[in-house]
């Protein structure tokens, strides 16, 4: 007469397997990266076809080897860098000291006024990584500020509630006009 | 025939299956844990600069990380060193490792490689600057400065 084998019960199991589960999902670190996404420029060839941009629509932005931000030869703080750039970005027509505006069309937006202006990044080969970024950071910040503010006038939304045609749109609306200076060797250390 | 059977039941009970779907979703993690966490061991130190105007870096077999920082092993110094992989590199290694990057990647999806760089918050921008001249060079213009999420009042 042979035995019944019992059966083992399985209720268990799932228990074990999300004990598993909870376990791994708390130990692996899915470390998702964030950044400051750019565009580097093309290597140039030559030096000498420069392109010529009249000094009203420059804003010269530059930080030395002890991480001092000048701002049109002006000392500045990192704190007002962004409300500088946006008013630099932000067109004001007439304004002869202000850089020049143009009026584009969208065919979403309709005809917006751009401005001609241009930030220009200069840092120093002994200028610190964490104020470079933050640098980055300020004038970047400064550009979807603006990006925000037409949003809101044209499309009375956020930039981030808009769809992805509308923030196509936007984007090209305000170019993020930042331009990096070739590198240049100022101090001597 | 018939004496070889018995009255009894004898046949052995079926296995339960019931637990089988658990057994697969064990297998199923155990997989996604261990083949995408393939990391390089950090030569160098990383501590990230922080700011707030980020964009997640989507699609991670797109992106190929270059490390810069001072290195770990005292030893050598406090001066910044590029890890590319598994090993300090200079910059002339650059345009040699983005060319192998590239190679082990899709035809398609080549243009789309993004360079991620990873910098210590101290480093002088010298080699960082170096560094974008090489990548400039070989032409890889898509670069991400990882950050963590914060205020640049912080760094």
């Amino acid at each position: 007469m042979a035995r019944k084998t019992p059966e083992i019960n399985s209720s268990s199991q799932a228990d074990i397997a999300f004990l598993l589960l909870c376990f791994f999902l708390m130990t692996t670190s899915m470390d998702v990266d964030y950044g400051i996404t750019r565009r580097l420029p093309p290597p140039v060839e030559q030096n000498d076809d420069e392109v010529k941009v009249k000094e009203r629509n420059v804003m010269n932005v530059m930080v030395n080897k002890s991480d001092k931000l000048l701002v049109n030869s002006r000392p500045c703080d990192i704190s007002m860098l962004k409300d500088i750039a946006k008013d630099f970005m932000t067109p004001h027509p007439g304004v002869e000291t202000a850089p020049e505006v143009e009026t584009k069309h969208f065919d979403l937006l309709g005809d917006v006024l751009m401005s001609k202006g241009v930030i220009s990044l200069q840092n120093d080969r002994g200028t610190s990584y964490a104020m470079y970024i933050s640098v980055q950071n300020e004038l970047a910040r400064a550009f979807n500020e603006l990006k925000d503010d037409l949003a809101m006038k044209v499309f009375h939304k956020h930039l981030d509630q808009l769809t992805e045609e509308q923030t196509k749109a936007i984007n090209e609306a305000v170019p993020v006009r930042v331009s990096e200076a070739e590198p240049v060797e100022y101090s001597n250390h | 025939m018939a004496k070889f059977r018995k009255e009894g039941k004898k046949e052995v009970p079926q296995v339960s299956t019931s637990s089988l779907p658990d057994i697969v979703y064990m297998l199923i993690f155990f997989f996604m844990i261990t083949t995408t966490m393939r990391d390089v061991e950090l030569k160098v130190k990383s501590a990230l600069p922080k700011a707030s105007e980020i964009q997640k870096l989507e699609h991670k077999a797109l992106v190929c990380s270059i490390y810069i920082g001072p290195p770990r092993d005292t030893k050598l110094g406090t001066e910044s060193r590029i890890q590319l992989d598994d090993a300090f590199a200079r910059p002339a290694d650059i345009a040699d490792w983005i060319q192998k990057e590239r190679d082990s990647r899709n035809e398609a999806d080549r243009p789309l490689l993004t360079t991620a760089l990873k910098v210590h918050k101290d480093t002088r921008m010298g080699i960082v600057t170096d560094v974008k001249q090489e990548l400039r060079k070989v032409g890889a213009f898509r670069i991400n400065y990882t950050t963590l999420k914060g205020s640049v009042l912080e760094n």
